[in-house]
């Protein structure tokens, strides 16, 4: 065994593992941090494969934002876990045959028979100067150019439907809300009123010894 | 040197896991999201795997679309998680039966 497939295997181990571990722990913060080994891990496979523009991507993103975002909910929302895997077991026997039915069926098609070393031939080595990330640019920006612009229009949109679907008015005897247009148009003499009074002297109040006594 | 069989059937096991993980967790709506995340990590494997052995960045742009699609679902599907934790206090997939289905 070569030492890069040696790490191969160690990097899919660790992701195996970690997905196993995720969708069998009881907390859900548990499994987002297993999540998290899992996405880091299967970065490593793809920069193995030579995709290392997506490997990085794939943490940058995936784990630095998307996973945080997770957590964030996850520790938000007061979830009793001891309720939560109630129903786990009845589920086990049909989940655990139908992804076996599933595995096997996908080995036969994408075993070593089809998709081999001898079948397929070595791939192509890149040279050491070669830009992972200029190749993925140039045909983004040409060729794929309508599809960029439309995935950034679906990540806005994203944007206005996750603020849109959560935000809520409470009515305003539950909480005060802040009123940018009258702050901003507010003037001086509505902040600052001049009082005038009459002098207030104060009273001989007894004093303390007498008190006591 | 790494088999092209070997990334598929890396793939093909981070699939069973996921939609084992689907199976398995009816109580919890975020860990069901987490499994779809996973799924879609294993579908993206192999498309940068075929794109290592055709030598054909497009497999990588297609996995570039899949991350941000990805992205934005699960944004969208967690503050619907929300939302529905806030009207029902409970994200258990048995409560949320009012249409019948």
């Amino acid at each position: 065994m070569t030492f890069e497939l040696f790490i191969f295997y160690l990097l899919t181990a660790i992701a195996t593992i970690s997905g196993l571990m995720m969708i069998t722990i009881k907390n859900p913060v548990k499994a987002a941090l297993w999540l998290i080994l899992a996405f880091i891990a299967t970065a490593g496979v793809w920069i193995m494969a030579q995709a290392e523009f997506l490997g990085l991507v794939l943490i940058l993103v995936y784990v630095g934002a998307l996973m945080v975002l997770f957590l964030f909910v996850v520790m938000m929302l007061d979830i009793n876990i001891s309720i939560l895997k109630d129903g786990f077991t009845p589920y086990l026997p049909l989940g655990v045959m139908a992804s076996i039915a599933i595995f096997s069926m996908m080995y036969l098609v994408v075993g070593p028979e089809h998709f081999g070393i001898e079948v397929t031939g070595e791939p192509m080595n890149n040279a050491a100067n070669y830009n992972n990330t200029k190749s993925i640019a140039i045909p983004l920006y040409t060729t794929h150019v309508y599809a960029f612009v439309l995935a950034a229009v679906l990540l806005l949109l994203g944007i206005v439907a996750a603020i849109s679907l959560t935000l809520r008015r409470r009515p305003t005897t539950e909480v005060l809300y802040q009123n940018v247009n009258k702050q901003v148009n507010t003037l001086a003499a509505d902040r600052f009123r001049m009082v005038k009074m009459a002098s207030v002297v104060e009273k001989d109040l007894p004093s303390k010894e007498e008190d006591e006594k | 040197m790494i088999a092209l069989s070997d990334f598929l059937i890396f793939g093909a096991v981070l699939f069973m896991i996921s939609m084992a993980g689907i199976f398995l967790n009816r109580k919890n709506v975020i860990v069901l999201l987490m499994s779809i995340e996973l799924l879609l990590l294993a579908v993206n494997t192999n498309l940068v795997a075929f794109s290592h052995y055709l030598n054909d960045v497009t497999g990588q742009i297609f996995v570039f679309f899949i991350l941000t699609v990805a992205a934005a679902e699960a944004a969208i599907g967690l503050a619907i998680v929300v939302l529905v934790f806030r009207k029902r206090k409970s994200i258990n997939i048995d409560d949320l039966s009012s249409l019948k289905g």
